[in-house]
């Protein structure tokens, strides 16, 4: 398994586009993908899980993968996050 | 089958055309107990996909016009269907309680739109209206319950109940012909929206529901409303309309003249907008200004806060367009009849009188700061001047200044340029009227709002269509109210403009004029007819 912290920067947090767009991002590996903030984690791959977490500018959250092409899929998405969010 | 109905006109004018009847999606659903889940399953996963396929139509249509960025929550919505926690739960409730999937559909929307708005962050409550967007949609494939909305493919006579002013926005305005409503009054939105776009409508028509597709009449001057009318009618009709039509090449011949009376006094008729698109048609009629711009616009076709940037853009916009011709933009004027969601106004018992307009901006302060901020950042790209609505003291007044006071000392520390601003007031209420002569200090201009001056005045709720036989707009205190408004402004040193349905009114114009008043802002269609009036009053007799 592996795992990245990530802080929002992006003034509107995970709003509905951007949501869509890391799921869409998430749903391209084959592993497991979650995302956690606050000790709540949801399945990455979900759209409504992922909005019902409410991440706004500033908070952290933890992206974990697990399973097949986790590597590339920690580094893809970490990537991602640094450029949408 | 022809047929002929009398309604009160709205707004003059012929229309010829294919009957569209606008449906509001109703999607009152029952709990009924099936027999197979798994068919009622699998009746759901097909409404599922075609559900995708309207929104994946949709999100092409929108790519087309409005760019990726507003396209993209039609994909969000795509995406929200085929969320394996939405379709699990639609499943396991259709399995556990052998109901039909009209039902688990809407349950499950239900809830998951619960768990967003009771997360009481704002951008959490448009994702509950997202989620119940996308079960109405299934619930409507489901139920054969669709084509709500209006669904014209070519220009056609809109009928409907009645249109609220969010359903109004969402029109495809180049497929309406005419509006014919059964209810609403002379004064709804529906009726302002016919007069901006210079079309007939008629109100209080009661219309068979199976008109849809048939053909129509719609006679604005009459009152008529005719389906399938005899080869004879459309003739007569046809006939009408090209001389309407001949009318207004006749009136395209005034622009470019002045607005100027046959002894020589000339006014300013500036035009009232509703958003960033109307500045073609205030151009193309040629318009002195603009007069009055509604911003409401920004906030009712937003799902959230516009912010400060999209605003900037869209005064921007407008203020470049017009080359250095006024533009008066009214702050913010929601609550009463013009409800936005997520202000989350909550209800009122006389909304009229209400929580609305400078009210809510006096009291959340950060919402107006940053349309002000907006508003003084785009003045630096043309002539803008600011009018604020719903004044009833001279103390708000100088509360509004302070205000303002701020924002331009921020911009100022900021190095962020803005031009020189008109501060005015519109003068809606009694209570301004009777204060206009202090107000005048305070200000560079007035502008008279005549249709919410008359309701106050006169008491009279304009969205109630059993008071239009009593609602008389030319009530004398209402031209006392506008007179004293004028003497007083000029005393103050403010001018004074009418932007009012009033300003428009040809009866009045002499009047208007002879009272002294600086400025008409009417509808763009308005006004060459308007300044026909003008050229043709001699005010020396």
């Amino acid at each position: 398994m592996k795992e990245f912290n990530y802080t929002i920067t992006d003034p509107e947090g995970i709003h509905a586009r951007p949501a869509g767009l890391f799921v869409k991002a998430a749903a391209a590996y084959p592993c497991n993908v979650t995302i956690a903030k606050d000790g709540k984690e949801v399945d990455a791959k979900r759209i409504l899980g992922v909005m019902s977490l409410g991440v706004k500018q500033g908070m952290e959250v933890t992206i974990k993968c697990d399973g097949d092409q986790e590597d590339t899929a920690v580094a893809e998405l970490e990537k991602f996050m640094k450029e949408n969010l | 089958m022809f047929k002929e109905f009398s309604g009160k006109s709205v707004f003059g004018g012929i229309a010829i055309g294919k009957i569209c009847i606008y449906r509001k999606q109703d999607n009152l659903v029952k709990r009924q107990k099936i027999d197979d889940p798994e068919a009622e399953i699998a009746r759901f996963d097909k409404a599922r996909e075609d559900a995708k396929a309207q929104l994946q139509g949709l999100h092409d249509k929108a790519l087309k016009e409005v760019g990726e960025a507003n396209a993209m929550v039609f994909e969000v919505h795509q995406m929200m269907l085929d969320d394996l926690d939405y379709v699990e739960s639609v499943q396991n409730i259709i399995r556990t309680q052998q109901v039909n999937a009209e039902f688990a559909t809407a349950t499950t929307g239900d809830n998951f739109s619960e768990m967003f708005a009771s997360m009481d962050d704002d951008y959490m409550r448009e994702r509950a209206a997202d989620v119940k967007d996308i079960s109405n949609r299934v619930v409507a494939i489901l139920s054969g319950n669709e084509g709500g909305g209006f669904n014209a493919t070519e220009p056609s006579i809109l009928l409907a109940e009645d249109l609220a002013p969010s359903e109004t926005v969402q029109l495809d305005k180049s497929m309406v012909l005419s509006f014919v409503t059964h209810l609403g009054s002379t004064n709804s939105h529906t009726a302002i929206l016919a007069r901006t776009m210079n079309i007939p409508a008629l109100i209080g028509i009661d219309f068979p529901e199976d008109a849809d597709g048939h053909m129509g009449i719609v006679d604005g001057f009459e009152g008529k409303f005719y389906i399938d009318p005899s080869e004879e009618l459309l003739a007569e009709y046809q006939a009408k309309l090209d001389k309407e039509l001949e009318k207004q090449r006749l009136l395209q011949e005034l622009k470019g003249k002045e607005n100027v009376t046959l002894d020589g006094t000339k006014i300013n008729l500036y035009a009232n907008i509703g958003s960033v698109k109307d500045v073609a048609d205030v151009l193309k009629n040629d318009a002195g200004g603009i007069g009055l711009f509604r911003s409401e616009f920004l906030y009712l076709e937003s799902s959230t806060y516009p912010s400060e940037e999209e605003q900037f853009k869209a005064y921007k916009t407008v203020a470049e367009n017009m080359a250095g011709k006024k533009v008066i933009i009214r702050t913010l004027d929601i609550g009463a009849d013009k409800q936005v969601d997520y202000f989350d106004l909550g209800k009122e018992d006389n909304p009229a009188l209400g929580y609305r307009a400078i009210r809510i901006c006096l009291d959340r302060v950060d919402i107006f700061k940053t349309q002000l901020r907006a508003l003084y950042r785009a003045s630096y790209y043309g002539k803008i001047s600011i009018m604020f609505p719903m004044i009833i003291s001279v103390d708000e007044v100088k509360k509004i200044k302070e205000i303002v006071a701020e924002v331009k000392k921020e911009l100022d520390e900021q190095n962020i340029p803005y031009g020189e601003v008109e501060t005015g007031i519109m003068i809606e209420t009694p209570a301004a009227v009777w204060m206009s002569e202090e107000l005048a200090q305070e200000v560079d201009f007035f502008s008279i709002g005549t249709n919410d001056l008359t309701q106050y005045t006169l008491a009279i709720d304009r969205q109630n269509p059993k008071l239009d036989a009593i609602n008389d707009t030319h009530h004398p205190a209402i031209l006392k109210s506008i007179e004293t408004t004028i003497k007083n402004g000029h005393k103050g040193g403010a001018w004074v403009g009418i932007c009012g349905e009033l300003g428009a009114d040809p009866t009045l114009t002499e009047t208007f004029l002879r009272m002294g008043v600086d400025e008409l802002s009417v509808s763009p269609s308005r006004i060459l007819a308007v300044r026909d009036v003008i050229r043709k009053i001699d005010l020396s007799k």
